[in-house]
């Protein structure tokens, strides 16, 4: 008798053990459910209290350095060498370059780019690279108003006090072809972070935040008229639909209403900035990041020797506004703009 | 009455072991028999196991459904290098996808959907010939057709997914992954790209009979154990001589709801609630998109649901307007 009792305690306590362990990977109630759309029809964001807390803390900007003196001589005329901020005074210029040292290489210091024998010099690949981003944060601010608008990005937008970026992406390495005989994944079917662990196509940023490929596969009429769009297609849609979200800390009717993903009429104006971002995510990738594929050491690179590229989450992060919609760009005009001057410097 | 209250059959039969009937001519030998007797077995079913009627569409079937298991199993091996560690442990986001659809109906290489296509081939062999033997088994012991017809209806679907479909819309490729998340991704995607499936009237069916299967499951289910004490487990006999327990159960539903169904024929809303669901289920995916394209608008056009008031400022498609970056 006491020994079933025994047993039987035993495998009750091994069947709660095996519930925990199932119940571990799930996150615990309560959710906080907000609605974002008209009444019961599934509009609604979920959002952890405990883990918005934590995100919020993660996402606070840095304490900002007071506004420098503009009169004096201007930097161009002070240093050698200064291509992009030479309209700054001598003061602001330290200023923004401290700035960035304590925004992109805090541990490193200036001389993670500068050569400490002579600033002026380009010899190390950090120095071109980090005048390409200033130019490409002046691009951003200045032309894609539409995604960003006033409130803009700076170098710590993505970069949080790391040389690089935590949220980069690179090209998947794909299986060859024809040499293997059977096992083919179709760039799909494995718990990759890039889709939040789904068995959806794991790079949905090559096809369309550096190439363009069509994201689209819904028809425009009822009745088939020509889209020849497949499932196979949605998938891929699907997966950078899922990067978006995750990257957002955002469901999918943030920007989508939940009868159609497809249509326009009665949708959150969520979605177009996020239109937006996606053509801004691919300008960026296609014509700053790729071009500095040969700056870069084999060490920062992908392994089929791609650059370093840029996707949702590498400014947001998981908030669904970089730093939560901080204005930290209106204390450092110079990276605002001016975006037409930086473009005839890009096609120098 | 509370001994009828349980998860378990309390009352098990211990009875030497039945062979069954004698069987004509043309028919196999039977496996496992004598047949084998299990204690707990007799706690959820009956206690006996065996005698197996295998035969040769039986033996047929099985292997056929071993070579598509097979082929399956080893291309989710191969596609993590023939390691079984991280064969476990990405089981369920291993898969064996259908061509590309560039290929269109065309023959692919073998590891671009070759092997996907050869095993919808031994699956289908090994499920028209494990109909067939569910057809003659039921015919052999004299029994109606019904459970051959039942499966038959599960068949449907399946063709529908894997093969008919794929041949109206030109292509492999539509057609349904064999992996556990990839399936499931496959759903939503088809969903996706169609325009909300939950605007198809035949999904709306489906679901009907989905549910409404469960619900006279249970219905039925707790209506027969409520009435085992006074014998209502016994239902063929019931059917023919109304006894109390049928009386009383009928008089329940009367009371509750007014109709009752009988003792015979809530097994055909059974049966028909368990059909219909792929049935109709295998017609809305046949119409999607070979016949509808955009569910979602094709149930705007014909009224089938209002439209919702607006809540956000009016949004215009941005790739409509000129003077717009790309």
């Amino acid at each position: 008798m006491s020994l079933s009792f025994e047993s039987t305690r035993s495998r009750l306590g091994l069947l709660i053990a095996g519930m925990v362990m199932l119940l571990s990977g799930c996150e615990r109630p309560p959710m906080e459910s907000v609605q974002h759309g008209y009444r019961g029809t599934g509009m609604v964001q979920v959002y952890n209290p405990r883990a918005l807390e934590l995100q919020v803390q993660a996402n606070e900007i840095p304490p900002g350095m007071p506004p420098m003196d503009a009169s004096g001589p201007k930097a161009s005329q002070l240093y050698k060498n200064v291509k992009v901020l030479g309209d700054l005074s001598g003061a602001q210029f330290t200023r923004i370059m401290t700035s960035m040292t304590t925004w992109v290489s805090p541990q490193e210091g200036c001389l993670y780019c500068h050569n400490p024998a002579n600033f002026a010099d380009d010899s190390k690949y950090t120095k071109v690279v980090a005048r390409r981003m200033l130019q490409m944060t002046q691009h951003i601010n200045s032309d894609w108003k539409q995604h960003v608008a006033e409130t803009g990005v700076t170098c710590y937008t993505c970069h949080r006090g790391q040389p690089v970026p935590s949220a980069i992406w690179f090209k998947s390495n794909p299986q060859p072809y024809g040499s293997n005989f059977m096992g083919d994944k179709a760039g799909q079917n494995h718990p990759a972070p890039s889709v939040a662990l789904s068995s959806l196509p794991n790079d949905p940023f090559t096809p369309f935040l550096l190439e363009a490929n069509n994201i689209r596969v819904n028809g425009p009429t009822a009745l088939p008229s020509g889209n020849r769009q497949s499932i196979k297609q949605a998938e891929w849609t699907y997966g950078l639909m899922t990067h978006m979200s995750s990257a957002l800390g955002v469901n999918c009717t943030y920007c989508h209403n939940s009868r159609s993903f497809q249509t326009w009429e009665g949708n959150p104006p969520q979605r177009l900035t996020a239109w937006f971002g996606i053509r801004m995510a691919r300008d960026l990738n296609t014509q700053y990041m790729e071009p500095l594929t040969d700056n870069f050491p084999a060490h920062r690179k992908g392994e089929t020797g791609d650059v370093a590229k840029l996707n949702c989450a590498t400014c947001h992060q998981g908030a669904y506004k970089p730093l939560y919609g901080a204005p930290m760009l209106k204390d450092y005009p110079e990276l605002a703009g001016p975006g037409m001057s930086t473009m005839k410097l890009a096609k120098q | 009455m509370t001994q009828y209250q349980n998860l378990f059959t309390t009352v098990t039969v211990e009875a030497p072991g039945h062979s069954g009937v004698e069987l004509g001519p043309g028919n196999s030998p039977r496996s496992l028999d004598p047949p084998l007797h299990y204690y707990w077995l007799g706690k959820i079913g009956n206690a006996q196991i065996g005698p197996i009627y295998l035969g040769g569409l039986g033996l047929a079937s099985l292997i056929c459904g071993l070579i598509a298991f097979n082929i399956i199993g080893m291309n989710m091996l191969a596609s993590v290098n023939y390691d079984p560690i991280q064969f476990v442990r990405q089981l369920f986001w291993l898969s064996l996808e259908p061509p590309p659809p560039s290929y269109g109906l065309q023959l692919p290489p073998l590891n671009q959907g070759g092997w996907w296509l050869i095993t919808g081939l031994f699956l289908t062999a090994s499920l028209f010939l494990w109909w067939a033997r569910t057809y003659r088994r039921a015919r052999e012991l004299g029994l109606g057709t019904h459970i051959a017809w039942a499966f038959a209806a599960a068949i449907w679907l399946y063709l529908v997914l894997g093969l008919f479909r794929p041949i109206l819309m030109g292509s492999w490729g539509e057609a349904v992954p064999y992996g556990i998340f990839s399936h499931l991704d496959w759903t939503a995607a088809f969903s996706l790209r169609y325009g909300n499936l939950f605007y198809n009237p035949f999904h709306a069916l489906s679901i009907v009979f989905l549910y409404g299967s469960a619900l006279l499951f249970a219905m039925h289910g707790a209506t027969i154990l409520a009435v085992t004490h006074y014998g209502g487990e016994r239902e063929l006999e019931q059917i023919t001589d109304r006894g109390t327990a049928s009386e009383r159960a009928a008089l329940f539903w009367r009371w509750t709801m007014g109709f009752n169904a009988t003792m015979e024929s809530i097994h055909r809303w059974a049966w028909w609630f368990a059909v219909l669901c792929p049935l109709t289920g295998g017609i809305g995916i046949l119409l999607t998109g070979t016949v509808v394209d955009n569910w979602y608008l094709w149930a705007m056009k014909h009224g089938v649901v209002p439209p919702y008031p607006e809540v956000f400022p009016a949004v215009v498609d941005p790739s409509l307007t000129s003077g717009v970056k790309p």
